[in-house]
């Protein structure tokens, strides 16, 4: 499941680590934003290294190439649906642009998952609850939303104790045609998804054998504060959306193809 | 034969959970192997149908080395039930799921049919056939994921954690099932915390720690040898523990079995 490994959370001493997650979030939404403003590929290559820099202070590179690489298939996908519809709208001929604004697509893909899996890496899940809580977000929907979080890797884990059972009793995975394919993942999914009912019925009795929701006003451990380190990065963010915005309505932005011939 | 040549295996973050593990496996034998959690074990019998693909060095299951073969292939030799069997039941009925196996590996229809009632009625399961996995109980449940993987006749059977969740009974009942197989030439591996359950089936005992055998004797030698329980943090059998305090009293302290122990213990009390 190394799809998930880029997201699985570890506790490292690092100033990206202890930032407070809702500026960290802001961070991420900027990114995320000045992405889908360029369909060029010149800012999203600035987008993609600006972010390495991050990556470094925050010591997760393992985690996160495995992240990225995680995300090859998907980018494969998009790449290559974008050169089949290019190809087929200019008339099954391939130019250069066309090529380059797939790629652009795919980059702009992965900048997004960087972006992302920098935000979990650097996360722990308490410390994305407490944000949600202290946003005035109603527990409930907080609680719910680190517990899906938290049960990601759990459920990851126990895919994998499955599928080895399945294949001990024969089950190959990658057999047969594409339809046969999908059907061979059904060994997998049903005691996936009983198991996963069973523990949240477990999860709930012991909620509330812990007394869950007594009362209405619940006081907290730990209190997030803003520090020098965020206001920086809410600089950063602040910086990185004005430029992109300026850019894109007052600048003419060359493509590379244009720049390299 | 199941051989294990100088085996290293690391797991993808980074773990090392063998660290050279040679060991070989001879047909028709009955092998336990115990060790703390995270000595390695479930790693190791992993490999005996291709699970996990050693990292360093070989096994050969019957000559052939697991690297150059599939777990379809394998599993075909070495039956493997898990330790929960939820882990693997998604049919309506009983009977589908001890007939999914078997459709695997391309049984015919007519021996498919056989098998299954072979393998229900070896487990007394023939009452749950068409009922659903789901509705039965627990012990119920560990016998079905049995009856599926014993349906396809391995040559060796590997079990994982057999014992964990039932209840004395069944647990006896268990032994003598395994026992039964092991009579009729199955090669049986077992892995466990148990040490009264492995005292009562005195089987070659492999004992593991942190990635490595640290033992391979008879039940009765490795029981006995108290430091060598120490380094796989294993609590000796009560019976052994017992003699052990008795020592002092001329008793032998390297007594696992109950009946060895009540012969000892009843020529003594006729002697005085």
């Amino acid at each position: 499941m190394s799809v998930f490994d880029g997201l699985r959370f570890r506790r490292v001493a690092s100033p990206v680590h202890i930032l407070d997650p809702r500026i960290k979030f802001f961070y991420v939404c900027s990114i995320f934003v000045v992405a889908i403003l360029f369909p060029e590929i010149l800012p999203l290559i600035v987008l993609f290294l600006l972010q390495i820099p991050f990556v470094l202070i925050a010591r997760v590179q393992k985690e996160w190439i495995r992240s990225l690489r995680g995300a090859t298939f998907l980018a494969a996908i998009i790449f290559g649906s974008n050169i089949v519809f290019r190809f087929i709208y200019a008339g099954y001929t391939l130019i250069l642009p066309d090529l380059e604004f797939a790629l652009a697509m795919t980059l702009r893909f992965v900048v997004l998952v960087e972006a992302f899996s920098v935000f979990f890496l650097t996360t722990s899940p308490d410390h994305l609850g407490l944000a949600l809580e202290q946003s005035r977000v109603p527990y409930e929907f907080c609680f719910a939303f680190t517990t899906a979080v938290r049960f990601v890797p759990v459920l990851a884990d126990e895919a994998e104790t499955i599928m080895d059972a399945q294949k001990a009793r024969g089950l190959e995975l990658e057999k047969g045609n594409f339809l046969k394919r999908i059907r061979n993942y059904i060994p997998i999914l049903i005691p996936l998804i009983i198991s996963a009912i069973r523990r949240s019925l477990e999860l709930a009795e012991a909620m509330e054998s812990r007394a869950w929701g007594a009362i209405e006003k619940r006081t907290n451990l730990y209190v997030l504060k803003m520090k020098a380190g965020d206001y920086l990065l809410i600089a950063i963010s602040v910086s990185i959306l004005i430029l992109g915005i300026y850019l894109r309505l007052h600048a003419f932005i060359p493509s590379l193809s244009d720049l390299l011939l | 034969m199941i051989a294990v040549e100088n085996v290293y295996f690391t797991y993808p973050i980074g773990i090392e959970a063998l660290k050279g593990v040679s060991l070989t496996i001879e047909d028709g034998e009955f092998i336990a192997i115990m060790g703390q959690n995270g000595a390695g074990k479930t790693t190791l019998i992993k490999h005996f149908n291709g699970l996990l693909k050693p990292t360093r060095g070989d096994i050969l299951v019957d000559g052939v080395n697991t690297k150059k073969t599939s777990v379809a292939k394998l599993a075909q030799t070495v039956g493997f039930v898990f330790q929960n069997p939820d882990t693997q039941l998604f049919c309506e009925t009983v009977e589908d799921e001890v007939a999914f196996a078997l459709k695997n590996f391309g049984f015919k229809k007519a021996t498919i049919e056989k098998r299954i009632v072979w393998a229900l009625n070896l487990l007394g399961l023939t009452e749950y056939r068409k009922t659903s996995p789901f509705m039965l109980s627990g012990g119920e449940r560990k016998r079905v994921a049995l009856a599926s993987v014993l349906a396809w006749n391995p040559k060796v059977v590997v079990l994982d954690e057999p014992t964990i969740g039932q209840d004395y009974q069944q647990k006896e009942k268990l032994r003598q099932f395994i026992i039964q197989l092991n009579t009729q030439g199955k090669t049986v591996v077992i892995v466990t915390h148990d040490v009264e359950f492995v005292a009562d089936c005195n089987p070659r005992v492999i004992l593991m720690s942190e990635g490595k055998i640290v033992g391979d004797d008879v039940g009765k030698k490795i029981f006995a040898d108290f430091n060598l329980l120490t380094q796989a943090s294993i609590v000796p059998p009560q019976i052994t523990k017992v003699f052990m305090e008795l020592r002092d009293f001329g008793f032998p302290p390297d007594v696992v079995d109950l009946y060895e122990a009540r012969e000892i213990l009843q020529r003594r009390l006729n002697k005085t």
